[in-house]
């Protein structure tokens, strides 16, 4: 079930500078545990206190927002693609 | 010399150093720019400012870059208009309009850039770069030209043909995704990531941001160095409305100006509306959703700065307005046949906002209210084309003017 996520520049400090990495679990919240275990600390980035997705943080899902999705009950499997994307101001 | 101190986090705290940096590595909340205001006010006063030029840089001290060295194409001090005409047919006293539509590309977009791109250059770096619905990427390529630096524009499949070309001249890379603004917007941050170009509204936005304080200063000095009671701004990211508030309670905080007690009102339009849902709602963070307006330069359903936006027009006490999407182009016709103002359709949400909320009695009389035109609408033609007569087509003489246009207008 390994699912490949992109790590963004901020967080790349807990990934020892890899920006892509891969791990597996059968949804996003299962992820961002596998993610916490190889990479300790990663989760307290992208996770607030209730253990939801930080307000400033978007996660996609092979392109898609996971907001429109089911948020960190997104189901992920074998191949997909995560990305962890800071917000940007407008255009 | 700036007085800029540090990069600090808006959630955290955390201090940063003056860098390309816009993310904090800790909450991921937005970095902003920190200034020595003690200093600021020790050396800033209004006739300082009076002497300046006539563009952003007379707030030179309020900026993070210094104007010596600015990519300067003449950004800001635009006009603050009086709309009587407008004001008497909608019940408002003491109407303004500030008309950012005559910036150097033609919207305030030009504000933020002449910043970023002057950061840039100061970074060493090369490159200048966007994801935009469309103002911003003109503003991009003029000031990308004017700099000299390698030039590159993403911006949605379906902009307006306008928008397009009043980019495209300025000699860019244009590249047009398949996808919506939030779409652009993730591949750049993504691409930001990868290159050290400076993505002006990405890993440049913590500088880039602080331009539009100068839409808080400029209609501040120009009522007479007062705030307005009530400021009407369109919402995308909401950026903009969050740094104008900025804007005027850093003047009030320098002495400037007396007190900072302008209600912040935000406006959107129904096909895309999410900051305005959330603030009707009672809600901090708007919800994302899939945009589906005409006023494109406002389509953006991720909006970054939503949640500072709710705050701005809730601790001010403003208020969150929405338009239908027919009063887009009606609010564009309105301004133009009163004021000799043709904006684009983000002025014609703002126009028809202010209509409602005249209708609905939010302003006392005597109350400043400004509405901040912050676009040209020579970028949205597309908008109010079905909307306006088509030439009376005559022959060069005079019985030909007398039968078809003398029976139209009257004598």
């Amino acid at each position: 079930m390994a699912v490949t996520v992109r790590i963004p520049t901020p967080l790349r400090r807990i990934t020892n500078n890899q920006d892509k990495v891969n791990v597996d679990g059968a949804s996003l919240r299962a992820i961002i545990e596998a993610l916490n275990t190889s990479h300790p600390g990663i989760k307290d980035r992208l996770c607030d206190e209730s253990g939801e997705l930080r307000h400033f943080v978007n996660v996609y899902l092979n392109g898609e927002d996971v907001r429109y999705l089911q948020g960190l009950a997104t189901a992920t499997k074998t191949g997909d693609e995560i990305s962890i994307v800071p917000a940007v101001a407008g255009g | 010399m700036p007085y800029t101190t540090a990069l600090r986090c808006r959630e955290c705290g955390r201090h940063y150093p003056i860098e390309p940096l816009n993310v904090c590595e800790f909450c991921f909340g937005p970095l902003e720019v920190d200034y020595d205001y003690d200093a600021i006010k020790a050396k800033v006063s209004r006739a300082s400012i009076k002497d300046g030029p006539h563009t952003i840089y007379r707030y030179e001290a309020l900026l993070p870059v210094s104007r010596a060295r600015a990519v300067d194409i003449g950004a800001g001090f635009t006009p603050l208009l009086r709309a009587d005409r407008l004001g008497k047919l909608l019940g408002i006293e003491n109407l303004w309009l500030k008309n950012d539509a005559v910036n150097p590309s033609y919207s305030f977009k030009d504000r933020v850039v002449s910043i970023a791109a002057t950061k840039a250059l100061e970074f060493g770096m090369d490159t200048i770069a966007c994801p935009s619905t469309g103002n911003l990427a003109g503003a991009v390529a003029a000031h990308g030209a004017k700099a000299g630096m390698r030039t590159l524009v993403f911006i949605p499949r379906d902009l307006e043909r306008g928008k397009i070309l009043g980019a495209a001249v300025y000699g860019p890379t244009v590249i047009a995704v398949n996808g919506n603004y939030d779409d652009v917007q993730r591949l750049c941050s993504e691409l930001a990531d990868a290159h050290r170009w400076a993505f002006v509204n990405v890993n440049m936005r913590s500088y880039y941001a602080e331009g539009s304080k100068t839409l808080g200063y400029e209609v501040a000095e120009q009522l007479g160095w007062k705030a307005p009671d009530h400021a009407i701004v369109p919402m995308a990211s909401g950026a903009m409305i969050t740094k104008i508030y900025q804007g005027i309670q850093e003047f009030a905080r320098i002495g400037l100006i007396p007190d900072a007690h302008t209600k912040m009102h935000g406006a959107q339009a129904r096909g895309c509306s999410p900051i305005v849902k959330a603030i009707q709602g009672g809600h901090t963070h708007p919800k994302p959703e899939i945009p589906k307006t005409i006023a494109k330069s406002l389509a953006i359903g991720n909006p970054a700065d939503g949640f500072y936006a709710i705050k701005a027009m809730k601790s001010s006490g403003g208020s969150g307005v929405v338009v239908e999407e027919s009063e887009v182009a009606e609010g564009i016709m309105l301004l133009a046949r009163t004021e000799g103002i043709f904006t684009e359709t983000a002025g014609g949400v703002v126009i028809s906002a202010i209509r409602r909320m005249a209708e609905a009695g939010t302003f006392k009389p005597g109350e400043s209210v400004v509405a901040y035109i912050t676009g040209n609408g020579f970028k949205t033609m597309e908008a109010v084309e079905p909307s306006v007569n088509k030439p009376i087509q005559i022959e060069a003489n005079m019985e030909s003017f007398e039968e078809r246009v003398l029976a139209a207008v009257g004598r």
